[in-house]
Parts: C-alpha cells; sequence; structure tokens
C-alpha cells in the first residue's frame, strides 16, 4: 500500500508543480467567469446613454429654482439672489464640515447648479428651508447652505456639484 | 436523529422504498416519534409557526408573481390590478403582505424566547447562528417585498437602504452604483429586486433544514433548561407535540386573520399607495415595523459611518450571544438577576421601535442614543458580567422532577 504515494521529500518535485499550476489556473478561470455575472449588474449601455442633458435656462428669473433629471437624479438649478451669494461667501472654512468655498462651488456666482440628493442616505432635500435658509432634508435633518454645503446633521458631505459647462449665456450641458 | 430509529416499513411498498431512499424513515424519526422534552411550554410552538408563514410566503408569493410586472411604469398599476382584477388577487396581497408581519410577530417571539431560555448556549451554538442566518435573510427579502409595488415607500426606502452602502470608505460609491445597475434606484434596481425576493424565501428554505437539523442533534432545550436525562424525560413528538403545535397555529391564525380581513393596511404606510416619484421624498421616511429598532440606531449616531456600523453591528452582535452570555446556567427561571436585566432589554429593544417611527430630532435623537448605548451593553458588557457575579437558584435534578415534583420517578 505504502509503495502506491510517492516518499515524502523536501524538495517539492513535479508532482507538485503540477498539482499548484492545476490549481492556480482553475481559480483564474474561476473569476473569469464570476467577473461576467457580477459586471452584469453595473449600468449597462442603455443607462449611461443618458448621461447628458442640455437646459435653457433664460425663463429661470433670480431667486426661481427649477429641478431637472439627470441621470434618474433631481438637479436643482438656482438663480441665487445677491444677498444668498453674499451669505454663502461670508462663512468662514471653521464653520463647515467639508470646507468648500462657494467660488469653487459655482461657475457664474448667480447659478447654483447641484444634485438635489442628501449626501446622508439620498433624500430630495426641500429648497429654501432649514436654520441656514438654504436646503433642508426632512429624512434625517441635514441643513444645507445658500451654497450648498452641509452645515449640520447626519450628512458628512456638501451637495455634489455634477459637472456641466455653458454653452451659451443662458444655456447649460449637464454632463 | 439522535438514538436509534424506530421506523418499523409496514407494507411491501415502504419496505422497498426505505432500502433504497429512507426518506419515511427520515420523517418518522424527525416529526413522530422524534423523542421531545415533555415540559415544553407554548412559547416553543412558534417554530411550527414559523415553518407555517414560511410556507404561506412561497405559496401566495409564488401566485402574485404570475400576476405581477417588474417594470417602474407597470409594478404599481399591476399591483392595483392584483387588488382589483385578479380573482381573490386582493386576499392573496394581503395574506402576503401581513404574513410579512406576522412572520416578524412569531420570529420575535421564537428569538426572544431562545434569549430567555438559554437556547444558544452549549450545544446549541450552531443552531442559534443558523437561527440568526435566517433572520437576516428574512430582512433582506421583507426589504426587496417592499420595494416591489413601486409606491414613494417603496421607491424612498430602497433608496436610504441602498445608500447605507455608500457609506462604505473608497468604494461605496461604487458598490451603490453596482447594487442600483444606475445612478440611482431604477428600473434595473427593480428587476433585480423582484428577482432575488423571488430567490430569498428557498434559500431561507434550505437554511430552516439546517436549523433543524441541528435542532435534532443535541434535542430541543426546555424551560427548565436541564439536558434530557433519559427516556422519562421526553414524550413522541407526535401526537403531543403536533397537536401542541396545532392548537397554538390556529390561535395564530385567528390574530392573522383578523389583520388580513379587517385592518389589512394598519402594518403598512399610506404614502406606498402613491406612485414612486423619484423627485419629491415623503416628508417622514419610515421602514416597515419590524426595522424600526435598527432605523432607530442608524439615526441615533451623528456620523454616516458610524451609524451604519452600529445598526449592522446591532444584528450581528447576535451571532457572538452564545460567548457573550458566560453563565453556565441556560434557563432565566433560575437567574433572578439575568431575569431583571431581561426584562429591560425586551424595554430598550420596544423603545427603540417606537423612536425609529418619530423624527429624528431633539429628544427623540437623546432617548435613540441612550437606548442604543444600552442595547451594545446588553450584550457586550451586562450579559459577559451577570455570568460571573450572579448566584444561580437551585436548578432542579431532572426534567422530570421539575414537573412532577411530588413523585419525581411515580409517573413511570
Amino acid at each position: 500500500m505504502t509503495d502506491a504515494h510517492t516518499p515524502v521529500t523536501e524538495e517539492p518535485n513535479r508532482r507538485d508543480f503540477l498539482y499548484l499550476a492545476t490549481g492556480a489556473f482553475a481559480a483564474i478561470g474561476a473569476a473569469n467567469i464570476v467577473w461576467p455575472l457580477i459586471d452584469q449588474m453595473n449600468p449597462d449601455a442603455s443607462v449611461k446613454a443618458l448621461s447628458s442633458i442640455e437646459v435653457d435656462l433664460s425663463a429661470i428669473e433670480s431667486g426661481q429654482s427649477i429641478t431637472v433629471t439627470w441621470r434618474g437624479k433631481p438637479v436643482f438649478i438656482r438663480r441665487r439672489t445677491q444677498a444668498e451669494v453674499g451669505d454663502a461667501r461670508e462663512v468662514s472654512f471653521a464653520d463647515l464640515p467639508d470646507p468648500e468655498s462657494d467660488a469653487d462651488r459655482v461657475v457664474k456666482d448667480e447659478w447654483l447648479i447641484m444634485v438635489g440628493i442628501c449626501t446622508h442616505l439620498g433624500c430630495v432635500p426641500l429648497g429654501q428651508a432649514g436654520d441656514f435658509n438654504g436646503w433642508f432634508c426632512p429624512c434625517h435633518g441635514s441643513h444645507y447652505d445658500t451654497s450648498g454645503r452641509i452645515r449640520k446633521g447626519p450628512a458628512p458631505k456638501n451637495l455634489e456639484i455634477p459637472p456641466y459647462d455653458f454653452v451659451g449665456d443662458t444655456r447649460i450641458k449637464i454632463g | 436523529m439522535s438514538g436509534e430509529s424506530t421506523y418499523n416499513p409496514s407494507n411491501g411498498v415502504s419496505k422497498w422504498l426505505d432500502s433504497r431512499l429512507p426518506i419515511l424513515r427520515l420523517a418518522h424519526d424527525s416529526f413522530v416519534d422524534y423523542p421531545t422534552p415533555k415540559n415544553l411550554n407554548y412559547w416553543w410552538t412558534f417554530g411550527g409557526i414559523l415553518s407555517f408563514c414560511l410556507v404561506t410566503q412561497i405559496i401566495t408569493g409564488i401566485i402574485l408573481a404570475m400576476h405581477y410586472t417588474p417594470h417602474v411604469d407597470f409594478a404599481f398599476n399591476s399591483v392595483e390590478h392584483i387588488m382589483r382584477d385578479v380573482n381573490y388577487g386582493w386576499m392573496l396581497r394581503y395574506i402576503h403582505a401581513n404574513g410579512a408581519s406576522m412572520f416578524f410577530i412569531a420570529v420575535y417571539i421564537h428569538m426572544f424566547r431562545g434569549m430567555y431560555y438559554g437556547s444558544y448556549k452549549a450545544p446549541r451554538e450552531v443552531l442559534w447562528i443558523l437561527g440568526v442566518i435566517i433572520y437576516i435573510l428574512m430582512m433582506a427579502a421583507a426589504f426587496m417585498g417592499y420595494v416591489l409595488p413601486w409606491g414613494q415607500m417603496s421607491l424612498w426606502g430602497a433608496t436610504v437602504i441602498t445608500n447605507l452602502f455608500g457609506a462604505i470608505p473608497l468604494v461605496g460609491e461604487n458598490i451603490a452604483i453596482w447594487l442600483w445597475g444606475g445612478f440611482s434606484v431604477d428600473n434595473p434596481t427593480l428587476n433585480r429586486f423582484f428577482s432575488l425576493h423571488y430567490l430569498i424565501p428557498f434559500l431561507i428554505a434550505g437554511v430552516v433544514v439546517l436549523h433543524i437539523w441541528a435542532l435534532h442533534v443535541p434535542g430541543n432545550n426546555n424551560p427548565v433548561g436541564i439536558s434530557v436525562k433519559g427516556k422519562q424525560d421526553t414524550v413522541p413528538f407526535h401526537p403531543y407535540y403536533t397537536v401542541k403545535d396545532g392548537f397554538a397555529l390556529t390561535l395564530f391564525l385567528i390574530l392573522f386573520s383578523y389583520f388580513i380581513f379587517f385592518a389589512p393596511n394598519v402594518l403598512g404606510h399610506a404614502d406606498n399607495y402613491i406612485p414612486a416619484n423619484p423627485l419629491v421624498t415623503p416628508a417622514h421616511i419610515v421602514p416597515e415595523w419590524y426595522l424600526l429598532p435598527f432605523y432607530a440606531i442608524l439615526r441615533a449616531v451623528p456620523d454616516k459611518l458610524g451609524g451604519v456600523v452600529l445598526m449592522f453591528g446591532a444584528i450581528f452582535v447576535m451571532f457572538l450571544l452564545p460567548w457573550l452570555d458566560t453563565s453556565k446556567v441556560r434557563s432565566a427561571r433560575y437567574r433572578p438577576l439575568f431575569r431583571q436585566f431581561y426584562v429591560l432589554f425586551i424595554l430598550d429593544c420596544l423603545l427603540l421601535g417606537y423612536l425609529g417611527a418619530q423624527p429624528a430630532e431633539g429628544v427623540y435623537i437623546v432617548l435613540a442614543r441612550v437606548g442604543t448605548v444600552y442595547y451594545f451593553a446588553h450584550f457586550l458588557l451586562i450579559l459577559p458580567i451577570l455570568g460571573l457575579v450572579e448566584k444561580p437558584k437551585e436548578v432542579p435534578e431532572s426534567i422530570s422532577e421539575s414537573v412532577l415534583p411530588a413523585a419525581p420517578q411515580a409517573a413511570e
């Protein structure tokens, strides 16, 4: 019976090599098969195809906001009043959990364009509400200021600014 | 499974089958002649009730899937179609929707029973862990099922819960996008939730088989918490416990029927009869009642990642329960101090449940923080310390002695 087994040797032999090589090859093969099964859940081509929109801003007066949909998410477009811009510029970084200057969050001072999704757990905040007269999320009580920056509550970050460009004086392309 | 098989094939066909696939022998030894402690009380009937709930959910669920359309444009209306047009559709949907709540009522009683009588202690740790796995699967199934009608609570509940994964450092956002199949909860999300909602009950059924297997190796725990010492401590499962379980199930069905026929929507949320709208968040996002304590813990923490970690931690700490409780005495009947802390723990869970339904502000947040700290203290401080400092009462010699104190062996 014993001579059916190879004797125990210190040196790896050819059989050990074959054994490891086969195992490694099987593992790589398995990973290759598993990846498509996982990746199929990522956004598909038709979802990605809807990734940019153009919006005409000419009808929005100062102090008005509109909400458009981009990638299934609401995007807030607000034409801020001078007072709101002033408020946003006066805040010191020490008061901001996620410090960011207002100038870095806009292309034109008047136009604040951001994804209308609370960075806490994804609710849509209410406009011109909360302790800082910006946005207030009713779900778990996050307060944002007139620049959409988090000031109070559980949300960790400022409201996200989507990639956008002015394609005319009153026309933007988001995405 | 414990002890010798007592199955005796009575005719040629069952003898023929028994020597090829002894499935009738397995059923006989597991559910007919299975030796069961003779002192089990009505708290032990919830295992059978839970099996009934699972079968009910699977049967009604398969039928509902025949009439439901998992697409954002049609899902809400197809549920209304079930309610208004499909023969008995209203009844089947109300059974399924309230059945989820009844399932959770039964599972919470079942879990608290295990905690009171120390059913998680050696040699039943694996049995307990399998139970916690079933509980987690149940929560996943219930959550995904609640998304399918595609009302406002469906959409926003799904949004809040899937965003929990976004709190994971570095890869969180990619995981959320992967779960959604897009950039927010949308049609791909609904589709996959439907697929998984259909799958999970069968996973639960598989784990239930393991759960019963792990139960039948050491045998049932019992109200006095001491092990079976011999035949005088047990009775056969049938007819003693089939009848007892059947009677308890009947009472349970009366409560179930009350909800189905007289109060089918009290356990739900009115906002879910408003079609999902991705641009408007309901003022109050509230999960189903059975998830409220965990929701309260999530909101009690002022930090996003911290809240998510504690919420999942509140569930995962149950896996460690068999090792956190250091007392060798199983049943709370003989643990005077533990009994008091057990009541406090139940009150704490109820308090957290209440707070989970309240707005996250003012005194509610303070109370939720106190409740959260106490929840974890119960598992991580009170249980380990109690086992060391508590002086248990005297435990009876045997199950027989505990139920027949006057004539310990006379019943034989």
